[in-house]
């Protein structure tokens, strides 16, 4: 069972290698499209990943409710 | 001059190449003699017919941040450096935008052709989907590996409005991408068009692919020297990689800013084979008629013809049906036309090479130096014309001198680009 900061820092991480964003500014209030260049595309990218790494399962229709970081560590956290 | 009829420009140029990763270095190694062509030492490589192509100099990965690189197939890469260097090469400082006073964006095309498309990406993915499965394959995958995503993908980074086109046409992908530009701005479209030729198709399939038509040089144990356009012992083509861009200006547009003007881009002529689906017209008859169409069609004297970079891929028959369509136009004039095939140093770039050739070709009417062709060590005997064999070799010092830019594709295209000094 991962820990709100361990997925915090593991979706950071997953996101400084995909859009190249430092991982000190992947925060719980930041937003994927407008603060951390994540686009649609690239939002897969970063779901498929967060999946493999803490073996979650994030539903299709669960993607477009994670604006920030902070709904998807609390996704994460309560579905692992 | 009407707004139908516009003279164009170029105003700056752009190459990653097998011999440098930006134009000086590109004109010095062609200047030199130099050879981009290696022994593949991929494992891959291992159990191929052929072992050697011309991969670029530089890898992009060291030019472009990963997130930006991940992003784009090879091709794109290449492509977007290129036009990077051309941007900033014409002056422009930063993109197109509303508010910039130098060019509206509605002014403003791009034209980025290849001829494969993102054939590494396609391929690559294939093998996650089949390896890793289906929520691996990356969704980025579709525009990476659309034929237009160079072209796309430079749009975007210089903020062209006008029109983002890629025509496709094989091996005459980037001539015709340049020849396109040239109507764009002729025709008043736009005032600034981004245009040339981009590929990396160094991959098992594609040689494996090539190799099987007898299309390539099997000179694996001698890489620098398989590359041999009209010499006798030329058994094929070398594959390339890089890309060309230049910018394309109407003269107007460039004298309003002050920009510094390598040549005048005279226009194209083009045709179309109906003969065969891989092998060229063994007469020359459609590349003359390419030709006799550029002459037909644009302000341009065979007189003042003095430089051909020719398509010249290193296969038996293309080189000599060229020569021939070469000979059959120009007649006698063609004694005081130096021809050069600078293939025989990059390899050959397929949709690449009318991008890199046609930078190429601007240098020779700017510096006035025919880049040399290299390799010939026994000229074919049906090569009746004057090949610049070994060295570079002076252009005329005086007087407005005009060249011409070869490229031919599998499917029987034809396009032949003029320019002219000015």
């Amino acid at each position: 069972m991962a820990t709100r900061e361990e997925v915090l820092e593991g979706l950071a991480e997953i996101v400084n290698e995909i859009a190249g964003i430092p991982v000190e500014d992947v925060a719980l209030d930041k937003s994927f499209t407008d603060d951390l260049d994540v686009d649609s595309l690239s939002m897969v990218e970063v779901v498929v990943a967060a999946e493999e790494r803490f073996g979650a399962k994030i539903p299709d229709d669960e993607v477009k409710n994670l604006k920030t970081v902070g709904d998807a560590v609390d996704f994460i956290v309560a579905n692992v | 001059m009407t707004a139908e009829n516009r003279t164009v420009v170029v105003t700056g140029i752009g190459a990653f190449t097998p011999l440098g990763g930006d134009a000086a270095t590109f004109w010095e190694g062609l200047l030199a003699g130099r050879s981009g062509v290696r022994a593949l030492t991929e494992e891959w490589a291992a159990d191929l017919p052929v072992r050697i192509a011309a991969r670029v100099a530089v890898e992009p990965s060291e030019i472009l941040p990963r997130p930006v690189a991940r992003k784009l197939d090879r091709s794109a890469q290449f492509a977007l450096i290129a036009a990077r260097e051309a941007w900033k090469d014409a002056g422009f400082e930063a993109p197109a935008t509303d508010e910039s006073n130098e060019l509206a964006p509605e002014r403003l095309g791009a034209v980025i052709a290849s001829g494969i498309g993102g054939v590494t990406t396609l391929l690559d993915q294939y093998d996650v989907l089949k390896q890793q499965g289906v929520r691996k394959v990356s969704p980025h995958t579709v525009p990476m590996l659309m034929p237009n995503s160079p072209a796309a993908n430079v749009g975007l980074e210089v903020g062209a409005r006008a029109g983002v086109h890629t025509p496709v046409s094989a091996c005459a992908s980037g001539a015709e991408a340049i020849g396109y530009a040239i109507e764009m701005i002729r025709n008043g479209r736009a005032d600034v068009v981004v245009a040339g030729g981009t590929e990396a198709a160094v991959h098992p399939l594609p040689i494996a692919a090539f190799s099987n038509m007898m299309a390539m040089s099997k000179n694996n144990d001698d890489p620098e020297h398989a590359s041999r356009p009209y010499d006798k012992g030329r058994d094929g083509f070398v594959l390339g990689e890089g890309a060309g861009v230049v910018v394309l200006e109407s003269a107007e547009h460039a004298a309003a800013r002050g920009a510094r003007v390598y040549c005048e881009a005279i226009g194209q002529g083009l045709s179309s084979d109906a003969h065969h689906i891989a092998q060229p017209e063994p007469t020359g008859a459609g590349v003359a008629r390419a030709i006799a169409d550029l002459f037909d069609r644009n302000e341009l004297d065979k007189s003042e013809v003095v430089h051909v970079n020719a398509h010249a891929t290193s296969t038996p028959q293309g080189d000599t049906a060229e020569i021939k369509a070469l000979r059959r136009e120009l007649g006698e004039h063609l004694e005081h036309v130096a021809i050069s095939a600078t293939k025989s140093m990059t390899g050959h770039l397929l949709g690449g090479a009318g991008g890199i050739e046609t930078v190429a070709t601007v240098l020779a009417l700017h510096h006035r130096i025919a880049p040399p062709t290299v390799n010939v060590v026994d000229l074919d005997d049906d090569i009746d014309a004057d090949i610049v064999r070994d060295e570079a070799r002076k252009l005329p010092v005086d007087g407005r001198i005009a060249a011409l830019n070869n490229s031919f594709g599998f499917g029987g295209h034809n396009v032949v680009l003029a320019f002219r000094s000015v």
